[in-house]
C-alpha cells in the first residue's frame, strides 16, 4: 500500500487490528451483497464478543451467521431476524444481546454516523418499544424519537468494482446497506468481485469514492440465494 | 365465506391507480402485484433498494445481485432504477410512496398496529415496517379478521408490542374492509357471501355499520 493506493493482499492483512469486543459495522441485505470473506476471515482468526450492526445475521449456514456458531458475537443490532434459528435460540436465551432497529433508522443511523451527525429525530418507532427511554420532540404537530448515530471500529462491505483508490462501483440490489457501512468505519474495509487501474472507472459512474475506503481486497464470491425464485417460460 | 389469498390480493389491487409508486409487504400484498388493473401503470418500490420491480426471473434470469425485501429472485421493469438503503428509506420516510401496503398481527381503532414480535414466542424484527407505517399516508394492512380460534385481531387496544402508533386508517381482512376514524372501526365493504353479523361478531373493537354495506365485486 502507498500513496492512494488501498489494495492488500491477504485477508489477514485485511482485518489486521480487529479484536475482541470491537463493534464491526457489515454491509448486506439477507445474503446480497455481503462480504463474505471478510465473515468467513472473522471466523477464522475467532475474535469475540463482537457488536455486529447489520440488517440481518445472514442464515444458519452463510453469512453473519456462521459467527454465531462459535457464539463469536456479543451484541447484534439488526432490524430482522426472522429466518435464522440460531439467532432466535441464542437471543431467546439472553447469550446474544440484540437491539432490534427499524430497517430506514439503521440505514440513517450508518450514514450519520459516517457524516458527522450525532443524531437525528426521525418518526419512526414513536410510541413503539424502539422509543422507550429516547427524547420525543414535536415538530409541525408530529412526534419524532431522537436516534443517536453508528460509528464502528471496523466495516466490512462488498462492491462489484473498484479501482486501486478504492472508488467504488455497486450492482443491482447488493448496492444496499454498503455504500453506509464504507463510510461509518474508522477503519473501513471493503472486498470486490474486480480492481481495475486508476483511470479505468468514469468519475460520474462511481458511487462511493475512494476516500471513504482503508482497505480494498478482490475475492471470488459464492453469493449464495436465500430464496430462489423463478417463473415458468 | 371468507376471502382466499387470491381474492385479497385481488381486492388490494383495486386501490392501484394509475402513476402510483406502491411498496407491497412480504406475502399477501405482494401477490396483488399480479393483478394490477389493466390500463393501470403503477411502478413497485422495494426497500432493499429498487424502484421498479418486475416479475420472478426465468430460470436463466436469477441473479444473485438481484432481490426484494423479501429475499427472493426478482427481475427489473422498464425504467427502474437501483440505490442505496439510505435513499430507500428517505423516499418512504419523506413521504414521496403513494400506497403502502403490509400484514400485521393485531390492528385497534386508534390507528395502532403491531406486526414484528410476539414476546416469548415470535422474533421477526420489524425489518421496514416502523419506516413505512411512519412515512406513509395512505396504507392499508392486509390480514385475517381472526385467529384459527376465532380471536379477533381487530381491537380496541392492541396487546402485542407495536410497530406504529395511530397510523393506520384502512384494514382489509378476509371478511371485510374496514375504515379507522376517530376512535372506530367503520364497516365499509363485505367480503363475498360474508354476512353483517358475523363481522361484528370477530370484530372486538367498537364497530359502526353504516345503513348500507356493499359486497366486494369482481374477485374472481
Amino acid at each position: 500500500m502507498s500513496g492512494f493506493d488501498k489494495v492488500v493482499e491477504s485477508y489477514e492483512e485485511a482485518l489486521a487490528g480487529l479484536e475482541d469486543n470491537m463493534t464491526v459495522i457489515a454491509g448486506g441485505f439477507g445474503l446480497c451483497g455481503i462480504p463474505e470473506n471478510l465473515i468467513a476471515q472473522i471466523r477464522r482468526q475467532g475474535t469475540r464478543g463482537l457488536t455486529i450492526v447489520s440488517n440481518n445475521c445472514g442464515t444458519d449456514e452463510y453469512g453473519l451467521g456462521v459467527l454465531l456458531v462459535d457464539k463469536q458475537i456479543r451484541k447484534m443490532v439488526a432490524s430482522y431476524v426472522g429466518e435464522n434459528a440460531l439467532f432466535e435460540a441464542q437471543m431467546m436465551s439472553g447469550e446474544l444481546e440484540v437491539e432490534l432497529t427499524p430497517q430506514g433508522t439503521l440505514a440513517e443511523k450508518m450514514r450519520a454516523g459516517g457524516a458527522g451527525i450525532p443524531a437525528f429525530y426521525t418518526a419512526t418507532g414513536y410510541g413503539t418499544p424502539v422509543g422507550e427511554g429516547k427524547e420525543v420532540r414535536e415538530f409541525n404537530g408530529r412526534h419524532y424519537i431522537l436516534e443517536e448515530s453508528i460509528q464502528g471500529d471496523f466495516s466490512i462491505a462488498k462492491a462489484w468494482k473498484a479501482d486501486r483508490y478504492g472508488n467504488l462501483v455497486f450492482r443491482k440490489t447488493a448496492r444496499n446497506f454498503n455504500p453506509m457501512a464504507v463510510t461509518a468505519g474508522r477503519i473501513a474495509v471493503v472486498e470486490v468481485e474486480e480492481i481495475v487501474e486508476v483511470g479505468a472507472l468514469d468519475p460520474d459512474e462511481i458511487h462511493l469514492p475512494g476516500i471513504y475506503v482503508n482497505r480494498l481486497i478482490q475475492g471470488t464470491f459464492a453469493k449464495n440465494i436465500e430464496q430462489r425464485t423463478v417463473r415458468k417460460a | 365465506m371468507a376471502m382466499t389469498r387470491e381474492q385479497l390480493a385481488r381486492r388490494v389491487a383495486q386501490e392501484f391507480q394509475d402513476g402510483y409508486y406502491i411498496n407491497l409487504g412480504i406475502g399477501i400484498p405482494t401477490l396483488a402485484a399480479n393483478y394490477i388493473p389493466e390500463g393501470v401503470e403503477v411502478m413497485l418500490q422495494s426497500e432493499n433498494g429498487l424502484l421498479g420491480m418486475g416479475p420472478f426471473p426465468l430460470e436463466h434470469e436469477v441473479d444473485p445481485d438481484l432481490i426484494n425485501a423479501g429475499k427472493q429472485t426478482v427481475t427489473m421493469a422498464r425504467g427502474a432504477s437501483i440505490f442505496s438503503s439510505a435513499d430507500s428509506f428517505a423516499m418512504i420516510r419523506g413521504g414521496h410512496v403513494d400506497l403502502t401496503v403490509l400484514g400485521a398481527f393485531e390492528v385497534d381503532c386508534q390507528g395502532n398496529i403491531a406486526s414484528y414480535m410476539i414476546p416469548g414466542k415470535l422474533i421477526k424484527g420489524m425489518g421496514g415496517a416502523m419506516d413505512l407505517v411512519a412515512g406513509a399516508d395512505n396504507i392499508i394492512v392486509t390480514m385475517t379478521h381472526a385467529s384459527k380460534h376465532g380471536e379477533s385481531k381487530l381491537l380496541s387496544e392492541c396487546t402485542l408490542p407495536l410497530t406504529g402508533k395511530g397510523c393506520i386508517k384502512r384494514v382489509l381482512t378476509d371478511l371485510a374492509l374496514l375504515d379507522i376514524e376517530d376512535g372506530q372501526f367503520i364497516l365499509r365493504e363485505r367480503a363475498p357471501g360474508v354476512s353483517v353479523e358475523e363481522i361484528v361478531k370477530l370484530t372486538a373493537g367498537p364497530l359502526v355499520v353504516p345503513d348500507h354495506v356493499p359486497e366486494m365485486h369482481d374477485l374472481d
